[in-house]
């Protein structure tokens, strides 16, 4: 026995030692910031090129990179390209261009399956300064119209006209005339006769009114977005300068959480010897300290070997363990309370699920949304034990009945307007519905007061695990220093052997001090 | 001001704590492969059978769930039984029939349930509802014990069971659980049924306590606990230290009956016996635990180590701190 006690405790003091030291290394060599300071938020944006080549051809994909504009400067950008030819093709220096460009182009001379290329880069917005610079003003070509298009576009153009005083005000009501649910004559027929997407044809009606415009493409920043595509804005000429529509709300300006990848109407991605190309992007926000982010762009190259922080890894898996390092933190809670303190829980790491939830949900709703859930499927199932049912059917019956309370929930609180309860699809289904069949056994069997102490415990320890895990200092250190898992992983060994009484037992053997 | 008592107390006393008892007495001395056989009623039963320990007789066992439908015609003959999952913990799952009513079974507390409760109950049995880790089960059709009316008044709609502790063979620490209405017939001291302390040199009653609680006498037939005497103690100890030899188990609870024919019986073991004993007994179990490890070093033979802890662990010795051990 003691031998496995000194066991434990060397390995856990390594374990600790390795664990800060580490973190204490990267703090003051190499600059990572112990304490969040104040935080900025940084994207990291991954573009997944994917196409299927031809057979027996060469392929070349040419992808035009995004210019920075409107305040965003880039930190970090990194291509992947294993086994293709690769350049940069820089024309921006070349004045007599009139829209120049900076193009990653890869090569390969054969290719024989489906493939997808790699362009991730780390974005942040230094300033809020949303001005765009000037942009060269191309006189507007009439678009080639069928006759009855024709007079179908004059007629709108023309009714837009009357209601209008500005280039502006005529722009604005372009756009809210393809938004109504019910478009005149006019906008039905060319919306059908165009067949493509009614941007294309706000174009050229802006074409045939003659107003200078282009599209201005870039992404739709969504923290977590896993496929997100490319959206267009409108930029119209008018009174000497230049401004922005979005054509899905017809609002005027550049929206905050949009990235400008290319301003004007050349092609974003050129793909020669391959069919069925896409583009698409992963997005990830991560908030940095400023210090870090500062620093990280010329750092990034000399210390890659030793630093390995997340943001060394694709940006769909950075966001995945995100989430995966914030677990050992509930994890130590969990240990905390149950073995210091005593407190009876539902099973013994239900309650890092239920915080992880909570983490989605918020606090308040995501616990209303589970007394609810467990209330109205204990009463359910209280129904289910009348039937007489084997354990797993039941069990299975509980899960269905779960899923359908969450769709119910969802489905009410959207039509209430309530956008909030839509979140109840974080709830782990399974784990809800196991806590709903024991908390109804150990009604049947102990009463409703065990079912509170247990219930109570479980949401207690979830609702600390949840407050560790939301706390700013903890997502900082744990997804600046993963090293410091080590760290943790050496505590919870140590508690593992931890023979003193727990908080619980002083209360309950309180009545024995007066003998 | 919810009290509180100071760690420092309770070491003072020699209470084991829930952690101690996890890491420094089940993980040190019980080896994991000795565990089936006291976790496991039927193989319990088994074991205990062979050495010729006394047992409830065993009716009959339903291992699939097929045979549930005949369980009515197995229990045609029997007017008492009891039904229970051999892996169940802590005391969950068992249904006691004490007579019939025509075609009802009457439960212990006077519900009367229909032959589909029964079976229903058992299909849960075989599902692992349960059983620890939920895992799959047999269910355990047994002999309602019909108890000593010595302890008649101490115990309601439930047989009275006796709790040892046995570490390395000798007998440690005991008390008898005596169900209430509130326990609903049940042993269990979290649902209400009150312990009682029995001195292990004289297997007479030391404390009372009902939820923590030290309590005189009995909440419902009002019996006074201060006179319980628990008879044939003697026998009571021995079959419980034999339960060390047949399991291999250094640290486990004996629970047993007193039948008012065939006399001690051995309900079931568990390797994991809850420190509430502590609180019945108003003693902790730490010092004990020391002294019958060196009795236990001292000698092998069984009966020696009954007749030293005997001497021990009469609970005036120890309160006076008096450990003195015989003239070994």
């Amino acid at each position: 026995m003691v031998t496995s006690r000194a066991q434990v405790v060397i390995i856990a003091g390594c374990l600790i030692f390795l664990g800060l030291g580490l973190t204490l290394y990267k703090a003051f060599n190499l600059g990572f910031p112990l304490w969040p300071g104040q935080y900025q938020d940084v994207w990291t944006v991954e573009s997944k090129t994917s196409f299927r080549p031809l057979t027996d051809s060469s392929v070349e994909v040419e992808l035009t990179l995004p210019e920075m504009l409107a305040g965003w400067t880039s930190l970090d950008e990194h291509f992947a390209s294993s086994g293709f030819g690769f350049s940069i093709l820089d024309d921006r220096a070349d004045t007599s261009l009139t829209q120049a460009t900076r193009r990653a182009r890869w090569t390969r001379q054969s290719l024989d399956r489906p493939t997808t290329l790699y362009y991730k880069m780390q974005l942040h917005r230094a300033s809020d300064n949303s001005s765009l610079p000037d942009f060269p003003i191309l006189n507007p070509v009439q678009p080639l119209l069928e006759p009855d298009q024709q007079a179908a576009m004059q007629r709108l153009v023309t009714k837009l006209d009357e209601k209008s005083s500005d280039i502006e005000s005529f722009t604005s009501l372009l756009i809210q005339e393809f938004l109504r649910d019910s478009p005149d004559q006019d906008t039905l027929f060319l919306m059908e006769s165009y067949r493509e997407e009614p941007l294309t044809v706000i174009m050229d009606a802006l074409a045939y009114r003659g107003i200078p415009a282009h599209q201005v493409r870039g992404i739709f920043l969504e923290d977590g977005r896993r496929r997100q595509t490319l959206s267009s804005l409108i930029e119209i000429y008018d009174n000497n300068s230049w401004s922005i529509f979005n054509p899905d709300n017809g609002n005027r300006g550049l929206p905050d959480n949009f990235f400008i990848w290319q301003r004007g109407d050349g092609t974003i991605l050129n793909v020669v010897g391959g069919r069925n190309s896409s583009l698409e992007f992963a997005l990830v926000s991560n908030s940095l300290p400023a210090k870090t982010v500062v620093g990280m762009g010329h750092r990034s190259d000399e210390v890659d070997f030793l630093d390995f922080s997340i943001y060394a890894l694709p940006v769909e898996q950075q966001g995945i363990f995100k989430g995966l390092l914030l677990i050992p933190v509930a994890a130590l809670v969990v240990v905390f309370m149950r073995i210091l303190v005593g407190v009876r829980t539902s099973g013994t790491f239900m309650p890092v699920l239920i915080a992880l939830a909570f983490i989605q949900t918020t606090l308040v709703v995501g616990l209303l949304i589970f007394l609810s859930l467990v209330g109205i499927g204990l009463w359910i199932r209280s129904y289910l034990s009348a039937l007489n049912l084997l354990l797993v059917a039941r069990v299975a019956a509980v899960i269905i009945v779960v899923i359908l309370l969450m769709a119910v929930l969802a489905i009410a609180s959207y039509k209430l307007g309530l956008d909030q309860a839509l979140t109840v699809t974080f709830f782990p289904t399974v784990i809800v519905a196991w806590t709903i069949e024991r908390m109804s056994i150990l009604w049947e069997e102990e009463g409703g007061q065990e079912v509170l102490i247990q219930g109570g415990g479980s949401l207690v320890v979830a609702v600390m695990a949840y407050l560790a895990m939301s706390t700013q200092i903890v997502e900082h250190l744990t997804f600046n220093f993963p090293e410091l898992m080590l760290s943790l992983l050496g505590v919870i060994l140590l508690l593992g052997k931890y023979t003193g009484f727990r908080l619980s037992e002083l209360y309950r053997f309180r009545d024995l001090a007066a003998k | 001001m919810i009290q509180f008592i100071s760690p420092s107390r309770l070491r003072h006393l020699g209470i084991l704590g829930m952690n101690r008892r996890n890491i420094g007495i089940i993980g040190a001395h019980n080896r994991r492969k000795d565990y089936p056989i006291a976790d496991n009623k039927l193989k319990t039963k088994g074991a205990a059978l062979s050495r010729g320990i006394p047992v409830p007789e065993l009716y009959g066992t339903i291992e699939h769930q097929f045979q549930i439908k005949m369980i009515s015609e197995r229990l045609k003959m029997r007017d008492s039984f009891v039904i229970k999952p051999a892996q169940g913990s802590g005391g969950r799952g068992i249904l006691v029939v004490t007579k019939r009513n025509d075609d009802l079974f009457v439960k212990a507390g006077g519900l009367q349930i229909d032959s589909r409760e029964v079976q229903r109950h058992v299909s849960n049995i075989l599902a692992g509802l349960y059983s620890l880790g939920g895992r799959n089960d047999s269910a355990m059709i047994e002999a309602l014990i019909d108890f000593d009316p010595v302890l008649a008044g101490y115990s309601v709609d439930g047989v009275p069971d006796i709790r040892v502790i046995v570490f390395r063979g000798v007998p440690v620490m005991a008390m008898i659980r005596c169900a209430t209405t509130l326990s609903d017939g049940k042993a269990n001291l979290h649902q209400g049924a009150v312990g009682v302390g029995i001195d292990i040199g004289t297997g007479q009653s030391v404390c009372a306590v009902q939820h923590n609680q030290v309590i005189s006498q009995h909440p419902d037939t009002g019996v006074v606990f201060e006179r319980l005497q628990i008879p044939q103690w003697q026998q009571v100890l021995d079959l419980a230290a034999s339960c060390a030899n047949m399991t291999g188990l250094d640290y486990l609870g004996a629970d047993v009956v007193l039948d008012r024919l065939r006399g001690p019986m051995l309900l079931e073991l568990n390797a994991r016996p809850g420190l509430a004993i502590q609180v019945a007994n108003q003693a902790g179990l730490r010092h004990r635990l020391t002294v019958a490890e060196t009795i236990a070093d001292q000698t092998d033979d069984q009966d020696e180590k009954i007749k030293l802890a005997r001497e021990c662990f009469s609970s005036t010795r120890v309160a006076s701190g008096q450990l003195a051990l015989g003239p070994m």
